[in-house]
């Protein structure tokens, strides 16, 4: 695979990943845009650049992990993953049918390449830093990446996930949440407030990194500056837009889990041109 | 109670929307009806009530733990508390809370698991519940139940908020052929004979009624008679009509959209162990979890059609002989 640190490259691939997502959910008739769009920059930068892993071989033992603690938002992956050379692009749009590698949320069975099968939200984090915790065991240089949703964050699982991980020092994982403010029934405001957010990680123990979620500049320092924080476990608190880049799909929750008409793609994608 | 008549089995509204819609009549007979939901209301169709009574109704945010000791709260305190998720989300993160906080004490807690089974499709199965009749019948004192479509699951829906006592009731997403006619009786601990018949019994619950009924159809121009009997009440069983099965028929198929080892099939078995042993073949989910497609393929390919059900029909037939 072709890696990049240039921020132009990987907006490139960012835009293809995008076409991709609608192209798949399209082809689906289900699936979640919304959440899959606001979280591209970092899915993309991570895979693109951040990352030491090796599609050819990804069983490495020394490969840095990444999880999608939020797995409905599985069409980013798989498009970045697709793009990387896990998996086969041209089977994109045979996502959710019966067979597909591509299942309705990321699933170890059918692609192994993936570090967890989620879906059933607030339990990547846990399973991130026991995967971060098996490196220290083992002197690996091996760093976790966890993406976890901004609603996925109300489960109770999460904050015993961050207590956990601020009293074990895990220092080589990294918590990003696509802090999109809209969850499935409406606003995350309306739903079950967050705020103060960058407190509440603070008081658990994390050093928080608070940075624009599709600034690939902003993406790129975060996780370097992350690297260099030791003793602690780091979150990055990405804000974001739930359907970034498609206008009428931007911060609209309807957009969370309902797939476009074959017109409403085709609108999204002369956006993406 | 035995009516023989011809099921059209036309397509009706999900049980998950009769169960909201019923909400709303609840809501409107008793200002004690409170109602929670973890951030699915718009699929669980409490979304409905809440639109109705605002100030009766919690979001409580993705935390289906916190959520089910909420209503538990609730309910210790005189409400008549319903807590609403996918089944695979109330039932198995809460479960732990299910038990200390709702069973142990016997709250009078209303628990509904919406999206249940594998015909959710396309999701997968991080949001299949496969389990959850078997985890609720673990709940010492729960009343389980597992309607099959609009009439009934209204029916049930009343029935466990006039009940005293914790209650689980089952729902799918997808819609649900009308089986029941306005008006038609349910009880808690009952069953519904829905065909008449006598070389064997096929029990189900839930979407699977339909194809019982679709298979007896199937199996009555091959000169085979069964007789189909809907087990909407798990727990409490309805041991008199399985001990009838059991004697008049002398065989008895299971079928249900759940994993198999550990669904109503073994509740029936057992209880026939102790009533009247006959011979039984078992239609479920075989020791595996599915995978995403179609509702329609996924049912197929996991062996849950009028076709399976004949299948295990000739299967126990010829083990009669
Ligand atoms: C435990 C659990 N409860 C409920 C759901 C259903 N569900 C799927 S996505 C979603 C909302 C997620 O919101 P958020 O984490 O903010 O994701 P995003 O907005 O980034 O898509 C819900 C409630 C689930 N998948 N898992």
């Amino acid at each position: 695979m072709n890696k990049t640190s240039n921020p132009a490259e990987l907006a490139e691939i960012s835009k293809r990943v995008r076409r991709h997502i609608l192209e798949m959910i399209t082809a689906a008739k289900s699936g979640h845009p919304g959440g899959s769009l606001s979280a591209t920059e970092v899915v993309v930068t991570l895979f693109f650049d951040i990352m030491k892993h090796d599609p050819a071989n990804p069983k490495w033992k020394d490969r840095d992990r990444f999880i999608l603690g939020k797995g409905h938002a599985c069409p980013v992956l798989y498009s970045t993953m697709a793009e990387a050379g896990y998996t086969p692009v041209d089977q994109l749009t045979t996502f959710r049918r019966l067979g597909s590698i591509y299942q309705g949320h990321p699933d170890v069975r059918f692609i192994p390449a993936l570090e967890a099968s989620t879906g059933s939200l607030g339990e990547g984090l846990s399973v991130g830093l026991g995967m971060a915790l098996a490196a220290k065991l083992d002197g690996s240089p091996s760093r976790t990446f966890v993406v976890l949703g901004d609603g996925e964050i109300q489960e109770g699982q999460v904050w015993e996930a961050a207590m956990f991980g601020a009293f074990h020092k895990i220092d080589n994982i990294v918590c990003i949440v696509d802090y999109n403010k809209i969850q499935l029934d409406g606003f995350v405001k309306d739903i079950m407030p967050l705020d103060p957010l960058v407190d509440k990680w603070t008081s658990f123990g994390w050093h928080v990194i608070d940075i624009d979620g599709h600034d690939i500049n902003a993406v790129q320092k975060a996780f370097h500056d992350a690297e260099a924080v030791k003793g602690k476990p780091v979150v990055i608190l990405a804000n974001t837009v739930k359907g970034k880049g498609v206008s009428f799909m931007e911060n609209n929750p309807k957009w969370h889990g309902s797939a476009p008409s074959r017109e409403e793609c085709e609108l999204a994608l002369k956006e993406l041109a | 109670m035995a009516v023989s008549r011809k099921y059209e089995l036309k397509i009706g509204p999900a049980t998950r929307e009769a169960f909201g819609k019923a909400l709303v009549e609840l809501g409107q007979k008793n200002p004690n009806v409170v109602v929670c939901d973890a951030d699915l209301s718009k699929s669980t169709m409490t979304t409905f009530f809440a639109k109705e009574f605002p100030e009766r109704f919690f979001q409580c945010g993705i935390a289906e733990a916190n959520m089910v000791a909420i209503g538990a709260g609730l309910s210790a305190a005189g409400k008549i508390a319903f807590v609403s998720s996918f089944s695979a989300f109330v039932v198995n993160k809460g479960f732990e809370q299910l038990r200390v906080t709702a069973a142990y004490p016997n709250v009078n807690l209303k628990v509904v698991g919406t999206h249940s089974g594998i015909s959710i499709g396309e999701d997968g199965p991080s949001q299949m519940s496969i389990e959850d009749l078997s985890l609720a019948c673990n709940l010492p004192g729960f009343v389980v139940m597992a309607p099959c479509d609009e009439v009934s699951m209204k029916a049930c829906i009343h029935l466990v908020a006039d009940h005293v006592g914790p209650a689980f009731v089952r729902a799918g997403r997808s819609k649900a052929a009308h089986v029941y006619e306005a008006g038609a009786k349910f009880e808690i601990g009952g069953s519904n004979e829905l065909l008449s018949g006598k070389d064997v019994a096929i029990f189900a619950n839930g979407l699977l009624v339909a194809e019982a009924l679709k298979a007896a159809e199937q199996l009555d121009a091959a000169g085979i008679s069964a007789r189909v009997i809907d087990l909407y009440s798990i727990k409490p069983i309805d041991r008199a009509a399985l001990e009838r099965a059991s004697k008049e028929c002398g065989a008895i198929v299971v079928v249900e959209e759940h994993l198999k080892d550990t669904g109503i099939g073994t509740r029936v078995a057992q209880v026939c162990a102790e009533t009247t042993p006959c011979i039984m073949e078992f239609v479920g989910v075989d020791n595996t979890y599915a995978e995403s497609g179609t509702p329609e393929a996924v049912i197929e390919k996991y062996g849950l059609l009028a076709k399976n059900v004949v299948e295990a029909v000739h299967k126990v037939l010829a083990r009669k002989k």
